[in-house]
């Protein structure tokens, strides 16, 4: 087996069993950045001497290298939310996240691409080019979090942070057939994630498995006196309390999950992974999910409301890229934004002042933080009776390049099954469940309530216990054959 | 035609904590540009806001203070716009639930509404530089935390208006939640002005004025206002809903480049900080710890001292003083003694040093020894300013002065009479004008022993003694 | 829900955006599109619904009056795009 095909916590074992020393690991990622780099274009900026981890630490990760999300602040190395108007801004401060791994021996290999500040859902909106799916490199990764779920499918990375607001970590890690997990709200701390909507965004783990994002997870969460949103959390208290038991686990399947939009084959697949957790002592029924329906329009009146004003900031005097020639404060402005920003974020960014604005504030902005309450509502309703909730991820399985943008309006749609558990702030992971008649993976969510991280990891590792999607790799020979759904 | 004038306030108060309201950088005056700053105060990406605790207190110390009912769920708000001081293009500010609202204050004979009174964070300063044609922005004030007062268009006149910003900052000074210095722009107002026919119920259109960096420029400033837009009526006209900017030099104001008609704020909830929801208890343990503000102390001052007005108005003119003049008593002293003392030597003094009461090294177990010397006679009160001179810049020990320099006081009555004796007989013509009925000469007299005595003598026991000897020869 | 080119360029206006004349129209009947399909939510009853802004119950999340050493001003102002050691700097500001 190829060391890119290990977990992080293998890997972390090999190397403090001194089976492969730090600077091995460091160099097999080296290489496989090198190598997929000009297919896959998952990184932005790439390390150039990435810093191995000060004497291994007991931490669980300790030594293993990784990446982040390109909106994550990392001081001294660029930031750039593949975006022209942050030009090379070089933060002079990591994020809590950053500082939190960094600690834990975390050797970061550099940053990774996305969609323009993380609005989009196919990693094509990004400034530096898109990343590509590297299981079919003519096709999209996902988004917005893309070039994450890109690097750790193709095995240069052990795992990467990620954010998700709309289902941007979950999305992508169900097209490159990886695990990525969004915690509730609050778990982890903003302080250095560039915002986007700052009520829905969270940072969360992708990686090869839910042992791992237990692992990675439990490293970032927790208070940050610089973030006023974070939740008391104890520290640790995620990879130990992972069991695989899910016996008596009550698992719903919301019925409004299962029809519309949804191809076949991601349907069945998700079905079939129902299947394997009942096999495992779950009880898994049909249930109902009320207001479905309503979670996208009131997800993307709050997302670009919130966008509006956290992108505001952006102007060219602080920091970052400035229009040449401006010879007033106003065209500076004008000038600096128009140019700098990308259509999508524009687009977002006019959407948002909008509902925002006077004569729209109640029909618009009011009505989705009520139907955001009653959505949460919906959601405390069904935990009542159910532990975990089993839904697809995405309605299809990747986009060619090229494709989602078509139709902005289909696109924000199909992230139906994702944005309910930002509305609701609840935890919920993404795990690879098969693959389509084309060899593409398919993913399947779990949402649990509000911290319920644990549970939601411990089912997934369950169904990890007795499937081997989650290993499977886009080089290796039998992946490479496809169709392989239960 | 009758004019009514009226007028409403909008005041926003620097708070004194140590740091800022949503970062821990200094709040501190002055500060090379830029070097009290931090990610959060410059608007970097990914920074957040933190609440600090200190601000609220304040916060609703000052809405108690003006008779406000305190919010028990508050929230802050986005203000979203774009100017070069506001870092983020939004500020941070509470419109919906604020902290305040719905108080009275009483003032200059007015009784006065107060809409509502808030929690904000200030913006940072621009410095226009004529030569680049540049502008620098200086964001050292970014975040320091305010409260904005909004009062009710309850004012009539200028002199209204002043009497109720003298009694603000009165009030926020004894409550301790901010030095209201209007020169270092930690007290800043801004007036709304419209006038109506007298006896008229509707209110006329209101021009906001800004600029107001004095009392004298708020009171010319509603002078010219008032009757630029009386004038403008009278001749057929109607007044422009703007806002003008109050100019000292030419003593006039001139319309600033309207916003008003573009500018929608689009405010909503700040999605970064949780809620306040103040609990009873909390608000009791703030009411109960609530510092008695200037007119309590007047009153007591009068009630139970005995103190005339004047001198209780004079001691509560600044609050450090006030706190010095209790503590004196405190220690001791007699009321009027004290009062005495700190109106008179004490204010020379500070007067002299070019300071405030609450600048002063001096404190008041010094002030209380002095008083008690005197009392006691070891010290005659002249020899007793002296030493209080002396020992005020560094608050010396007063005991030590008076023994290194000789001062106590003559009560050694030998001594006394010694010296009696020897001025009675080198005054024999003054001796003989005072027998035959001049009473100057006896004042002389007087002043010869005090002199020989270098004036440390208690001038009750020198008269004394100089009338039994004047008797016995 | 119709949005008129006026409306587009109070927008803009606000958000200090601009797009080129052929842009606009587009822009404005793709916004239309989604404000359509936005429209959605009128079929949601909310009667009743307290407007969530946020999800989970913290509150009085406070920290304490205390200062910590500032940022150093180099690094705040090695990104602007024009500074002048001591301050950030932009064309003139109308008042």
């Amino acid at each position: 087996m190829e060391l890119y095909e290990l977990t992080a916590l293998e890997l972390a074992g090999q190397l403090r069993a001194g089976a492969v020393t730090q600077a091995e690991a460091i160099a097999a990622a080296a290489g496989r950045i090198a190598a997929c780099q000009p297919g896959n274009n998952a990184f932005i900026t790439v390390a150039d001497s990435p810093a191995p981890a000060p004497a291994l630490s007991a931490s669980p990760l300790a030594g293993v290298p990784m990446a982040y999300k390109d909106n994550l602040c990392t001081r001294g190395m660029r930031t750039t939310c593949a975006s022209k108007i942050l030009g090379d801004f070089t933060p002079c401060y990591d994020a809590t996240a950053v500082e939190r791994l960094t600690a834990a021996g975390a050797v970061s290999m550099g940053k990774l691409n996305l969609d323009e500040f993380a609005m989009g859902s196919t990693c094509e909106t990004s400034c530096y080019g898109p990343a590509k799916n590297p299981w079919d490199l003519t096709r999209s990764p996902g988004g917005s979090s893309g070039g994450a779920a890109a690097a750790v499918a193709a095995g240069e990375v052990w795992y990467a942070i990620g954010s998700d607001t709309g289902g941007s970590i979950r999305q992508p890690a169900a097209h490159c057939g990886v695990t990525g997990m969004k915690p509730t709200y609050g778990s982890v701390s903003r302080y250095g994630l560039v915002a986007y909507a700052s009520s829905l965004d969270q940072l969360g783990p992708i990686a090869r498995s839910a042992a791992d994002c237990a692992a990675v997870l439990e490293l970032i969460r927790g208070r940050d006196p610089r973030d006023a949103t974070s939740l008391d959390l104890p520290a640790g208290g995620l990879l130990c309390a992972l069991t695989g038991d899910v016996r008596g686990r009550r698992i719903g399947l919301p019925a409004e999950c299962f029809g519309g939009a949804l191809e076949p084959e991601v349907a069945a697949a998700v079905r079939a992974a129902a299947g394997v957790l009942r096999a495992r002592g779950a009880v898994v029924e049909e249930c109902s999910l009320p207001l479905l329906d309503y979670a996208v329009p009131a997800y993307y009146i709050l997302a670009c409301a919130e966008a509006s004003s956290n992108l505001a900031r952006f102007d060219g005097v602080k920091y970052g890229w400035r229009a040449e020639g401006c010879g007033s404060l106003e065209e500076l402005y004008r000038r600096t934004r128009t140019e700098g920003f990308g259509p999508e974020v524009k687009k977002r960014i006019l959407l948002g002042t909008f509902v925002l604005s006077a004569d729209c504030y109640d029909s618009y902005y009011k009505k989705a933080l009520q139907a955001r309450a009653r959505l949460k509502a919906a959601f405390d309703a069904v935990f009542q009776r159910y532990d975990l909730l089993l839904t697809p991820v995405a309605p299809t399985t990747a986009p060619r390049l090229g494709e989602g943008l078509a139709d902005p309006l289909s696109l924000y749609l199909s992230d139906i099954y994702t944005v309910p558990a930002n509305l609701a702030g609840l935890p919920a992971l993404s795990m690879p469940c098969g693959f389509d008649r084309s060899g593409l993976p398919i993913g399947a969510q779990l949402i649990g309530p509000a911290l319920g991280d644990l549970a939601v990891l411990d089912a997934a590792h369950a169904y990890q216990q007795e499937t081997d999607w989650h290993r499977r790799h886009p080089d290796t020979p039998a992946a490479a054959k496809g169709g392989d759904a239960l | 035609m009758n004019w009514e004038t009226v007028i409403g306030l909008e005041t926003h108060v620097e708070l004194a904590t140590k740091s800022k309201i949503f970062c821990a950088c200094t709040t501190a005056f002055g500060g090379a540009p830029n070097t009290h700053c931090c990610p959060v105060c410059t608007g970097m990406p990914g920074a957040l806001p933190v609440l600090n605790g200190k601000v609220v207190e304040y916060a609703v110390r000052a809405a108690m203070a003006l008779g406000c009912t305190v919010t028990r769920y508050s929230r802050f708000d986005r203000k979203n716009y774009f100017y070069p001081d506001l870092p983020k293009a939004y500020q941070i500010s509470q419109l919906y639930l604020p902290i305040g609202r719905d108080g009275t204050v009483e003032a200059g004979g007015r009784t006065v509404g107060i809409h509502e009174l808030h929690m904000e964070e200030d913006a940072g300063k621009l410095i226009h530089d004529p030569w680049t044609e540049q502008t620098k922005i200086d964001y050292n004030r970014c975040g320091v935390p305010l409260i904005e007062i909004v009062t009710e268009p309850g004012f009539r006149t200028a002199e209204e208006v002043v009497s109720y910003l003298e009694w603000l900052r009165e009030t926020l000074q004894y409550l301790g939640v901010s030095d209201c210095k209007m020169q270092e722009g930690s007290l800043r107002c801004d007036v709304n002005l419209s006038v109506r026919p007298a006896g008229s119920d509707t209110l006329g259109t209101r021009t906001e004025l800004k600029n107001l960096s004095s009392f004298k420029a708020i009171r010319r400033a509603i002078g010219y206002e008032a009757r630029r837009q009386i004038e403008r009526l009278e001749a057929g006209g109607r007044v422009v809903q703007e806002t003008r900017r109050w100019d000292e030099n030419k003593d006039a104001s001139y319309p600033m480049r309207s916003k008003e008609d573009a500018q929608d704020y689009r405010y909503f909830p700040e999605p970064d900080l949780p809620p306040l929801e103040l609990s009873e208890a909390y608000i009791q343990a703030l009411r109960a710890s609530q510092p008695e503000l200037a007119a309590a102390k007047r009153a007591r001052y009068q009630a139970v001292w005995g103190l005339g007005s004047y001198d209780a108005e004079m001691l509560t003119s600044q609050k450090a003083l006030a706190r010095f003049f209790e503590e004196t008593v405190a220690l001791g002293a007699e009321p009027k003694q004290a009062a005495n003392w700190l109106m008179g030597p004490v204010l020379a003094q500070l007067s002299a040093h070019g300071l405030e009461a609450r600048d002063m090294a001096l404190t008041p177990p010094t002030l209380a020894r002095l008083i008690q010397l005197v009392k006691e006679g070891r010290l005659n009160r002249n020899t007793a300013v002296r030493v209080c001179e002396a020992v005020f810049e560094t608050d010396g020990d007063a005991d030590a002065y008076v023994a290194a320099h000789g001062l106590a006081q003559v009560s050694d009555a030998g001594l006394v009479a010694q010296v009696v004796e020897q001025v009675l007989s080198a005054n024999e013509k003054s001796v003989a004008d005072y027998r035959s009925g001049k009473e100057k000469a006896f004042g002389f007299l007087v002043g010869q022993v005090m002199r020989q005595l270098r004036g440390q003598a208690a001038p009750a026991v020198v008269r004394q003694v100089l009338l039994e000897q004047l008797a016995e020869q | 829900m119709n949005i008129t080119e006026a409306r587009i360029d109070h927008l803009s206006d606000l958000a200090r955006l601009s797009l080129p004349g052929g842009e606009k129209e587009e822009i404005a009947r793709e916004l239309e599109r989604i404000l359509d399909y936005m429209a959605v939510l009128d079929g949601l009853d909310t009667a009743g619904a307290e407007p969530l802004s946020h999800v989970f119950p913290l509150k009085n999340v406070l920290r304490p009056d205390e200062t910590a050493p500032s940022a150093d001003r180099a690094s705040l102002l090695a990104g602007a795009p024009a500074a002048d050691g001591e301050s950030f700097l932009v064309p003139k500001a109308v008042e």
